[in-house]
């Protein structure tokens, strides 16, 4: 069986630096995976990679068996493939219901609306306040926005980079709580963290990534009670 | 009180004309932070391809079902430079300095001036047409199309030209159907999702580069009406004539906060009634028509240095 999603021997530069150095992992099907690693370990840089958004220096990036390193960013969303970006990124001076629209702006099909209110039913607050301007939301409630927006293009595999970032930890629980109750509808999730705990506890593989390399992989479980990860990770020593 | 709403009316009229032209500049600004300068001659070849239109086919006929058919001939004409201006010149310095594409637009403005002035008369309609196009070199008189041009009407002491409508009476359409078009359809919400955060937009399955050749067709479409309505109210067109106008619509577009499009008609209207009243109202040597442009740039100063950001505000500049 080939994974959902597989990168082999990816690097990538800005200019002449390296902020990827030949890294592989794969998603397999139905999984929670993490990458974790602290600032400027090149997370970000690669979902942005497999998003299309950046073009990497060489290497591959294959979604459900086929390369997707030189599609366009704009085609690779309807391929099945959603990235909630770092820092949410949501349309603030558009409403709630215009970014969850956007969301879905790849689709065709008529059951854009019958998901919207699937959306509103997962993160009640989004429906309190549809017609709001998403800039004035809190972060927390942005974060529930882009991961509904996400969510709208009806992807296979969801990347989420840092969606615990400035969050308080209640709304963090409810983050992670939402992250798993998508796994069980069939979506696959990448999840980008510097939360290694919260991350390790949800995913079913992770991989530590330091300065472009990934330098541990293992099961979320192996991971959270490993030496090394523990010492760098969760603060322990 | 008259004198007022006669200047009022006058100033709406010529106010239109820039709203018009502004929503060009400022809708691809909103999109691309990109001062188009070349916009002017997207206005200017508008209204060459409504005369085109009506020499061609028409030959001197004046009915007003020729207008609309020159609207459209103005419309293809502009949008087509438009468009061929953003791939050629604009799109391969997508990722260059800011200064390169602003010399460029420069650029691309002197090349169309010269490029209408030298060859308008050359354009090879003459084999299966009997007329010659114009020499452009000098000003050449626009169709006077019945029922739009004609004698003023007249309501109380108030004469209202009858182009003053068609200029006023466009904006008013052209505004709705801009609105609708941004708020109400997808290809709007896309732009204005691009122009919001391009990188998120292509997140979302939006081609950007299809949303900035959108960009610049919407704002080439107003300007061709306002070629036709300048060609109306003035009974003749030049090459020139996208100088000055550009640069009162990209003053208009500041004014109401570049990138905003609703600023850009307000803008527009404000300047345009600005100028009227100043030639009416202001007495002695700084009053009068000669003064008017004077009057339009010193309200943009003063626009400038009390609220910087235009007066229903600018994009927000600070993407990350
Ligand atoms: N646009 C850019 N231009 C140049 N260098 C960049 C750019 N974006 C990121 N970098 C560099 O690439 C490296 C990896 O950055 P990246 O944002 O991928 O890290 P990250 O793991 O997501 O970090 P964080 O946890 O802080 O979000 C860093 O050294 C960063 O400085
Ligand atoms: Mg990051």
């Amino acid at each position: 069986m080939t994974a959902m999603l597989e990168v082999r021997d990816l690097k990538v530069a800005y200019g002449k630096i390296l902020a990827v150095k030949k890294i592989s992992f794969s998603v397999e099907e139905g999984q929670i995976v993490t990458l974790i690693g602290t600032n400027g370990a090149g997370k970000t840089t690669t979902l942005r990679t497999i998003s299309g958004l950046i073009r990497p220096a060489s290497g591959e990036i294959l979604f459900q068996g086929k390369r997707i390193d030189t599609v366009p960013a704009h085609q690779i969303v309807s391929l099945g493939l959603a990235h909630s970006p770092e820092g949410r990124k949501i349309f603030p001076k558009m409403s709630v219901e215009e970014n969850l629209l956007l969301g879905a702006f790849s689709r065709q099909d008529s059951e854009i609306n019958q998901d919207l209110d699937e959306t509103y039913d997962l993160f009640p607050v989004l429906a309190e306040r549809r017609a709001q301007q998403a800039g004035t939301f809190s972060g927390g409630e942005q974060q529930m926005l882009a991961m509904g927006r996400a969510m709208m293009s009806r992807p296979k595999l969801l990347m989420l980079d840092e969606p615990s970032m400035g969050l308080s930890s209640l709304m963090m629980k409810v983050i992670i709580q939402t992250v798993r109750k998508l796994q069980p509808q069939g979506t696959t999730i990448l999840l980008v963290e510097q939360n290694a705990q919260a991350a390790l506890s949800l995913a079913d593989h992770g991989y530590v990534l330091e300065v472009g390399t990934i330098v541990i992989k293992g099961t979320g479980k192996d991971l959270l009670v490993n030496d090394a990860v523990r010492k760098a990770y969760l603060g322990e020593d | 009180m008259d004198t007022f709403i006669q200047q009022l009316i006058n100033g709406l009229s010529l106010g239109s004309l820039y709203a018009l032209i502004a929503v060009g500049y400022t809708v691809v600004y909103g999109i691309l932070q990109l001062i188009n300068f070349a916009h002017g001659e997207v206005f200017m070849i508008g209204a060459f391809g409504a005369l085109t239109t009506s020499l061609v086919l028409f030959n001197g006929n004046t009915a007003l079902w020729t207008l609309p058919v020159m609207i459209i001939g103005a419309v293809v004409a502009s949008v087509t430079t438009a468009v061929l201006m953003e791939r050629f010149a604009y799109r391969p310095l997508r990722n260059a300095p800011r200064l390169a594409p602003l010399i460029t637009a420069i650029g691309v403005s002197v090349f169309l001036q010269e490029l209408v002035r030298l060859n308008y008369n050359k354009v090879p309609f003459t084999s299966w047409n009997p007329f010659n196009l114009p020499d452009a070199k000098s000003r050449i008189p626009f169709p006077q199309i019945d029922v739009v041009t004609g004698p003023a009407i007249q309501v109380g002491g108030v004469t209202i030209q009858r182009a003053a409508i068609f200029t006023i009476g466009a904006l008013v359409i052209c505004s709705a159907l801009l609105w609708y078009f941004i708020n109400r359809t997808k290809m709007g919400r896309g732009m204005q999702a691009v122009s919001q955060d391009a990188d998120t937009a292509r997140l979302m399955g939006i081609n950007v580069d299809r949303i900035i050749v959108v960009a610049f067709a919407l704002g080439a479409v107003l300007a061709a009406v306002a070629g036709v309505a300048q060609g109306l109210q003035n009974n003749n067109i030049d090459f020139r004539m996208g100088f000055l106008a550009g640069l009162k619509a990209f003053t208009a577009a500041v004014i109401g906060g570049i990138g905003n499009v609703e600023g850009a008609v307000l803008g527009g209207l404000v300047l345009g009634v600005t100028e009227a009243m100043a030639t009416q109202y202001i007495p002695g040597q700084f009053g009068g028509g000669p003064w008017k442009d004077v009057w339009a740039f010193v309200l943009l100063i003063l626009v400038l240095v009390f609220r910087p950001q235009g007066l229903l505000g600018a994009k927000e500049v600070d993407r990350a």
